[in-house]
């Protein structure tokens, strides 16, 4: 059969699956899986946008709570009613074009994604003469002054009292589609010479710029884009939410989103995303460490926080003895993954079904 | 602003800058060995503080046989978190290592708030310490005293053991090169463990002092110190012990006098060690006494 047509139907049925998949969930699921689903979704977003500048392009950023807070503003203040806003600033009136300003969701995002683009490409040029671990404790510290700052202004992010009543226009289409959308973009860019180059400095950053490449256009641009979707994501999840505070932005959140691109594989996109529905989902199930379990006989007392505990040592864990992840930095496909053991496997137990049965084929 | 105020903020910044200090050698030594922020030195910090409270507040027992042995307790969890997050990933890629630190700040972190609660607790510091002296018209705590001379006696002794000692010598030659020292016989995981001891007991140290400085220990505690203190180390010159000192008492004493002089930027006080940070690393990236040096390709 040929490949390259093979491949092109199964994606084509994998994304019909998908959408006949999100049209029953959007309907007849209950709301709870549809927020997980959401949630997913958005962290696939994230996983993405942080992978690009991390796994790819070999720059250990740990800005990335930075960005979402400030696209998870934007977004919510552009599409929140004035009267709503009235009601929550009651320390200090919300600056004036902002109060009546009322956008449509899907450019709220994109504002967002721009602002947080440019706040990436404000920090990128002190930051990225810096490398390893002072990149990454530079970029931190910046996540950390863009939050104390959102803490202080208290007439545009309504200060350490956060917003509250977010109309929530996050829906499992915007998230989805949002997600689809960064996968193609971020793909593109990969695959270009642009995308060949990110990985050359990520390899040997003096090799690359002997070889021609521009490093500091090329590192900023990886950081501008990732701050970009990192904001689209910060902006998806504010309005999932409904609620927002400075606090919500710490560098836990950031580790969170690292804790995905590692166990995904640092430079791999479709890595990231299967390890944004495993770490979610993971975090969904382990809920009852933190409840009491009743085995009938006896109970165990959950304690608040053990999930915390099992996943930093599940990071740990995975970096100690599986440093390249679930892909390492291999992207899905079809020819590997019919290519897999398990896939071989069901068809040679089909085909033997077959001929036990007497059919011939 | 009065003289006697101002001596007040600035015994206030001193004692601050000093506990800065006492943290900041222990990021700067581990970095001056393995090139590697110790993200979790902050939590060892907390970790410290907790010991102490649990000497002195749960089992009772008096604050000089507690004291003692939260140093040799934190000493070993420094260690500790050597052996297991670091020491596998000796031939790692560094960003599985950071990674690896990381983790386990987090999870220590995570495991204090399971195993103690998030609830701030009180530390019962010793009466003996946090008694009032008037001095002139100013009233000091006796602690505000206190803090930089054990500093100093601490850095007495951190001197003689790193210039005199054997073991001191072998941190040096590590530090100068890693694999070199191997070939001269020197057991580098050994004297890597050491240095994490010694780190996290100087971190000890000051954990101690500051429960009893700012009497409220949770298990979130580390963190910004803990991010303070590297910058505090970077500032210095990071790699260099005389230069996370100063770094320290840069950072205390700036950051007490930014909101004695400027109260209006109280609430950015926490950003303050940041935005110095990064006017240092496009300044001077090596730091005050760091010396510049070229990358060999």
């Amino acid at each position: 059969m040929e490949n390259k047509t093979r491949n092109w139907i199964l994606t084509t049925v994998a994304v019909l699956l998908l959408v006949g998949f999100l049209y029953f969930a959007d309907n007849y699921l209950d709301l709870y899986i549809v927020r997980i689903l959401n949630v997913c979704a958005i962290y696939a977003i994230l996983g993405m946008s942080m992978n690009l500048v991390n796994g790819f392009t070999g720059l250990f950023s740990l800005g990335h709570a930075g960005f979402m807070a400030v696209g998870a503003y934007t977004t919510a203040l552009l599409t929140m009613p004035p009267a709503v806003k009235k009601q929550i600033y009651y320390l200090a009136p919300l600056m004036k074009p902002l109060d009546q300003i009322n956008l449509a969701f899907p450019l709220a995002l994109f504002v967002a994604g721009l602002l947080a683009a440019v706040v990436g490409g404000l920090i990128a040029a002190p930051v990225l003469r810096l490398k390893g671990d002072y990149l990454a404790i530079a970029t931190l510290g910046f996540a950390e002054i863009i939050r104390v700052v959102f803490t202080n202004t208290q007439s545009i992010t309504n200060g350490a009292l956060g917003l509250k009543g977010i109309p929530a226009l996050t829906n499992l289409w915007w998230s989805f589609g949002t997600a689809a959308f960064t996968l193609v973009v971020l793909r593109s860019l990969i695959n270009s010479s642009y995308g060949r180059a990110l990985k050359a400095i990520r390899e040997d950053e003096i090799a690359a710029e002997s070889m021609g490449i521009n490093l500091a256009k090329h590192k900023t641009l990886s950081f501008v884009i990732g701050a970009f979707f990192a904001g689209v994501g910060g902006g998806l999840l504010g309005n999932l939410l409904g609620t927002i505070d400075p606090k919500m932005f710490s560098s836990m959140f950031t580790f969170n989103i690292l804790l995905i691109v590692v166990l995904g594989g640092m430079g791999s996109l479709t890595g990231s995303i299967i390890s944004a529905f495993i770490v979610t989902i993971a975090n969904e199930v382990l809920r009852f460490l933190d409840e009491s379990i009743n085995l009938g006989f006896v109970v165990i007392q959950g304690k608040v926080g053990m999930r915390s505990v099992v996943f930093s040592a599940l990071l740990m864990f995975v970096v100690l003895f599986y440093r390249h992840g679930l892909m390492g930095e291999t992207e899905f496909s079809w020819d590997r993954l019919l290519a897999s053991k398990i896939c071989r496997r069901t068809r040679a137990l089909f085909r033997k079904n077959l001929q036990q049965r007497g059919v011939d084929r | 602003m009065t003289l006697d105020l101002f001596l007040q903020h600035l015994s206030n910044g001193i004692s601050l800058g000093s506990l800065y200090a006492l943290i900041a050698i222990g990021y700067t030594m581990v970095y001056g060995i393995l090139r590697l922020i110790n993200f979790a030195h902050g939590d060892i910090f907390m970790m410290a503080t907790y010991f102490a409270f649990f000497g002195i507040a749960t089992f009772q027992i008096p604050w000089f046989i507690t004291f003692p042995l939260v140093l040799v307790l934190t000493a070993a969890l420094g260690m500790g978190v050597e052996a297991v997050a670091y020491r596998p990933l000796r031939d790692a890629p560094k960003i599985s290592l950071l990674i690896s630190a990381i983790g386990a700040s987090f999870f220590l972190e995570n495991l204090t708030i399971v195993l103690f609660g998030g609830v701030p607790k009180p530390f019962p510091a010793p009466k003996l310490f946090t008694d009032v002296v008037q001095v002139g018209t100013v009233a000091i705590q006796k602690l505000t005293f206190y803090i930089p001379v054990v500093t100093i006696l601490a850095l007495l002794g951190l001197g003689y053991l790193i210039n005199r000692t054997k073991t001191g010598m072998a941190m040096r030659a590590v530090s100068m090169d890693y694999e070199t020292a191997q070939v001269m016989g020197i057991n580098i995981n050994r004297t890597i463990a050491f240095t994490f001891g010694l780190g996290s007991l100087l971190a000890a140290v000051g954990g101690i002092m500051w429960g009893m400085k700012f009497p409220q220990i949770q298990p979130l505690m580390g963190v910004i110190p803990g991010l303070k203190c590297f910058i505090a180390a970077v500032i210095g010159g990071i790699g260099n012990i005389a230069g996370a000192v100063i770094g320290g008492f840069i950072l205390g004493i700036g950051e007490i006098m930014l909101v004695a002089f400027l109260p209006n930027l109280t609430g950015y006080r926490d950003a303050f060690a940041f935005v110095l940070l990064i006017l240092i690393l496009m300044s001077k990236p090596t730091g005050i006494l760091g010396e510049k040096t070229a990358e060999k390709v």
